[in-house]
This record gives structure tokens, C-alpha cells and sequence, in this order.
């Protein structure tokens, strides 16, 4: 029978729970790196068993933890003790949570400022990763997303990391600015159809998408309004809270932006809206069912200054339809008195043949539907603050 | 022997318990007691001093004989009793109350 992983990172560490295919009982097996960050917990395609975690600290840093047995046994895949931390001209050897941003001139010569809160230009500097994306072919291939806003990739299992600058060097980094949450890079999509595709998303700068594996990359953000931007046709500054996309039908994308939940049906060359009667136009994650390339599951929010569900209730809106037609999926979910959020990497589904869906909370709990949204009951209700949820399917 | 107390989260990282002892060689100095830390546990790298400048991370601060030792250059001595081992160098998460 098929079992399932779903992979939790919260604010105070990592858990992994695991059920078999009814998903009706759970073994909860944690906390694992207890009181560290967790940003985001992420299975190779390729390898179930090779795990890679994003271990942060506002005090001690970024760390990256690897795991080759799925989660029984955690190791940094850097330098191993008793060799050289550097090299022979002193400079630091590459450890596994080394982000170093690309200042040569030979690949693209990449910006060195972006814009601030306050409308100045400000440097980039590393704080943290905020995603990691394992490659669709190769376990030792994954890709980082990390504030300040730039893309990484390590060809090595984690040891050593290149940015790919590209992505930076586009020209238009002086206009990218933080979000409230800090200007990340939270979204990486590779393309299952072209080894070459992949989009990004960045808070707040937009949507980008390469064609070149990486190398070049160009913003995909016609289409987005914000209230904030008047020019209507501005290439970035837009505030984009999440992708998504059925991996049988790559180029037809969903977002969940700031305000708006938008599609794109030619790769993210254009958007339109298709919030529809959803009711608000604010939330974080978007999902796309496992098997059903139209339907869509999104978390409204009130407004971006309350960042709680609307009336107390806690409903996931499903669209059968590919967007602008959506209904309220309340059956197990708290419908008073509920204010939690749930925030842009914590929402996943499986690949059973009964689509499952998972999201956390900011209030620590872990919700779970084994028929598509229908019914919803609590895999566990006090967790830390839920930051990520990533779902692993086993045959 | 140089004596070393990291805080909690850094002892759970480099995976031991209670002090850490190192040889260094040369003269005894925050830059030299790191360096030393960091070969045997590079584990630690990057999450006391950066990367690329080695220069410490602002929520982190040293101290040793009842002195802040963070704001004073990475290349001066420590004082005598850390480099003979009477009192530890002490790596310490600043957090100034719950």
C-alpha cells in the first residue's frame, strides 16, 4: 500500500508525519533541529529518502541539513571534520551553508543594490533560504531560493552552491523591494516538459521565467495590477505571494498574488484574474490538484493588514473550473473564532489517486483531506507556527 | 589546552556536550581560537563569524574573566587565563532577557 510523508517545517523546528495510504492514522516523529527555524523541508523526486532541510537562526545563521534515509538521521553536507575550512590562499572552502551572491564580471555581472522600505537603494545581503527545490532528474541537484531575493543552485548534494546570476543581472534589481515578510525568493517551478524552463517568484518584485536553464532570465508579470503601481504596464514591483501549476499541464500557471488570484495560460506571458467570488482577494498559498489540472485550491485572508480568515472562519476555496467559480470547503475546519493564517509554503497535495490536500497553520496545526477538500481533520493541532508543508507520495 | 563555551543551539550543531577544548598553536586570539573551532567543527562555520568578511555575526558577542571581549580586534591577545586554559572563551547568543 501506498504511504505518505508530509514534511513540516515551523518556527521551532522540523516534523515529519507519516501515514499509509487511507491517511486516517498518523505517527508524528519530531521535532527534529528543535528551536531553529525551519523554512522549508523538501524529498528529491528522484530519491524519497534524500531529504533537504533549511535550518535558519536569527543568530547563528543559515545552516542546510541533508538527509539520505528520509528523515531518521540528519548531516550538514559540507567540509567533514579534520579537513581544510579554507583554501590555500586563506579564503573560505565552500561549506553547505555558504550563499555567497556572484559579483563577476563574467556571468552577467550581477546588480549590487536593490530598492528599501524607504525608497533607497539598499545592498544585498544573504539572510536566509526560503526554499529549497530538488532537481526532477538528479538527487544531488537542488535549487535555493533566498532573501535578499536570489536563486542558487548546488550540483553536489548541498556541499557548495553558485548563484545563478542571471536572474539578478536582468536589470532590473535597483526597482525590486522587500515585502513584509523581507524581499524572498519563495517560489521555484520547474517545468516536467522542458529541462531548460523554470519560474521563480519574488516578493516583491514578480515573476521571472528562464528558458536557458537559468542562465537568462526575463520577468513574466503582464497582466498584474497593484494598487501602489499606477504604470500598467511595469515590468516588476510586483508583489507575487505564490505559484503553482499541474504537472501535466505546464504551461497553464496560477497565482496567488497580493491582491488577486491570477492564470496564466501561455507560460506566464500574460495573466488575468480569476479571483471571482472568493471573498477576499488577499492570502498566501495556491495549489493545484494532483490529477485535476482545473482545480484549484487557494486560503483567502483578510487584507493584508489583518492577515487572519475573514468572520473567523477557516475555509480553503476550491475552484473545479480553473478560477473565477469557487466554493467554500468547510466540513472539519474551525468556523468560529478561528484567526490563523496560513502562510505561502504551507499548503500541499499528494499523488494518490484520491487527491489529498495539507496545510499548516500559524496556530500549529496540520490539516489534512484524503478526497480532494471534501473533509478536513487535524493531523496534529499544536505544533509551532507552521512555515512549510511539503508532501511526499511512497508506492 | 584553549577552553570554549558555545551556547546551546551551536553545542547541539557541532554535537557535543558542555566545553569544547582545542590546541592552538601561535598566539592566542579570537581570529586564532575560531580558526581552530571552525577546522574541528566546520559545521560552525558561518554561524559565529561570516563567511566572507570573518567578521562576527551581530547577534552573537564574546566574553572571558568577566569581560566583553566582542568589540576588540579579532587579532589582539585574549587574556592570559583563557590562553592558559584557567577560563574559557565564551561564544554567547545575545539575548537580553525572555
Amino acid at each position: 500500500m501506498s504511504t505518505v510523508r508530509v514534511l513540516v517545517g515551523t518556527r521551532k523546528g522540523a516534523f515529519i508525519l507519516r501515514s499509509d495510504g487511507k491517511r486516517e492514522r498518523w505517527d508524528v516523529d519530531g521535532p527534529h533541529f528543535g528551536g531553529w527555524e525551519i523554512y522549508h523541508m523538501k524529498g528529491s523526486p528522484v530519491d524519497p529518502n534524500r531529504l533537504y532541510a533549511s535550518q535558519s537562526s536569527g543568530w547563528f545563521g543559515q545552516i542546510i541539513q541533508r538527509s539520505n534515509d528520509a528523515g531518521k538521521t540528519w548531516e550538514q553536507p559540507g567540509t567533514k571534520p579534520g579537513e581544510p575550512t579554507t583554501n590555500p590562499d586563506g579564503s573560505p572552502m565552500g561549506e553547505s551553508n555558504k550563499f555567497v551572491y556572484d559579483t563577476s564580471s563574467a556571468t552577467g555581472k550581477p546588480l549590487t543594490t536593490h530598492q528599501f522600505y524607504d525608497g533607497t537603494q539598499h545592498p544585498w545581503e544573504f539572510k536566509r533560504v526560503w526554499h529549497l527545490e530538488p532537481s526532477l532528474k538528479d538527487p544531488d541537484t537542488v535549487y535555493a531560493g533566498v532573501e535578499d531575493a536570489a536563486l542558487f543552485r548546488s550540483s553536489d548534494g548541498g556541499q557548495t552552491w553558485q548563484e545563478l546570476a542571471g536572474l539578478r543581472g536582468h536589470g532590473s534589481g535597483p526597482q525590486w523591494q522587500p515585502g513584509a515578510g523581507g524581499m524572498c525568493l519563495h517560489t521555484i517551478l520547474l517545468d516536467p516538459s522542458n529541462p531548460e524552463r523554470m519560474f521563480i517568484a519574488i516578493s516583491a518584485a514578480g515573476a521571472f521565467r528562464t528558458d536557458d536553464g537559468g542562465n537568462t532570465w526575463r520577468p513574466i508579470n503582464k497582466g498584474l495590477q497593484s494598487q501602489y503601481i499606477p504604470d500598467p504596464n511595469a515590468e516588476v514591483g510586483f508583489c507575487v505571494h505564490r505559484l503553482a501549476m499541474n504537472r501535466s499541464r505546464p504551461n497553464v500557471l496560477f497565482m496567488q498574488l497580493h491582491w488577486h488570484v491570477l492564470r496564466s495560460d501561455n507560460s506566464g506571458d500574460s495573466w488575468h484574474k480569476v479571483s471571482g467570488n472568493l471573498p477576499t482577494d488577499f492570502g498566501f498559498p495556491i495549489e493545484v490538484h494532483a490529477h485535476e489540472p482545473n482545480t484549484v485550491y487557494v486560503v483567502p485572508i483578510k487584507s493584508d493588514s489583518l492577515h487572519y480568515p475573514p468572520d473567523g472562519k477557516l475555509r480553503v476555496y476550491r475552484s473545479r473550473t480553473g478560477g473565477d467559480e469557487w466554493e467554500a470547503l468547510t466540513n472539519g475546519l474551525p468556523q468560529r473564532d478561528c484567526y490563523v493564517n496560513v502562510l505561502r509554503d504551507a499548503m500541499a497535495v499528494d499523488t494518490l489517486d484520491s487527491c489529498g490536500i495539507y496545510f499548516g497553520t500559524s496556530g500549529g496545526q496540520v490539516y489534512a483531506s484524503a478526497d480532494a477538500g471534501d473533509h478536513w481533520a487535524p493531523i496534529v493541532r499544536d505544533l509551532p507556527p507552521v512555515v512549510s508543508v511539503e508532501v511526499q507520495t511512497l508506492p | 589546552m584553549i577552553r570554549v563555551v558555545l551556547p546551546f543551539h551551536l553545542r547541539t550543531l557541532a554535537r557535543v556536550d558542555g566545553e569544547v577544548e582545542l590546541e592552538v598553536n601561535g598566539p592566542v586570539t579570537q581570529r586564532s581560537v575560531l580558526d581552530a573551532l571552525e577546522a574541528r567543527y566546520p559545521m560552525l562555520c558561518g554561524t559565529i563569524r561570516d563567511h566572507v568578511t570573518q567578521q562576527r555575526r551581530a547577534f552573537v558577542r564574546f566574553f572571558a574573566c568577566e569581560e566583553d571581549l566582542s568589540h576588540e580586534s579579532p587579532d589582539a591577545p585574549l587574556p592570559e587565563a583563557v590562553a592558559s586554559g584557567v577560563d574559557p572563551f565564551l561564544v554567547i547568543g545575545a539575548i537580553a532577557g525572555g
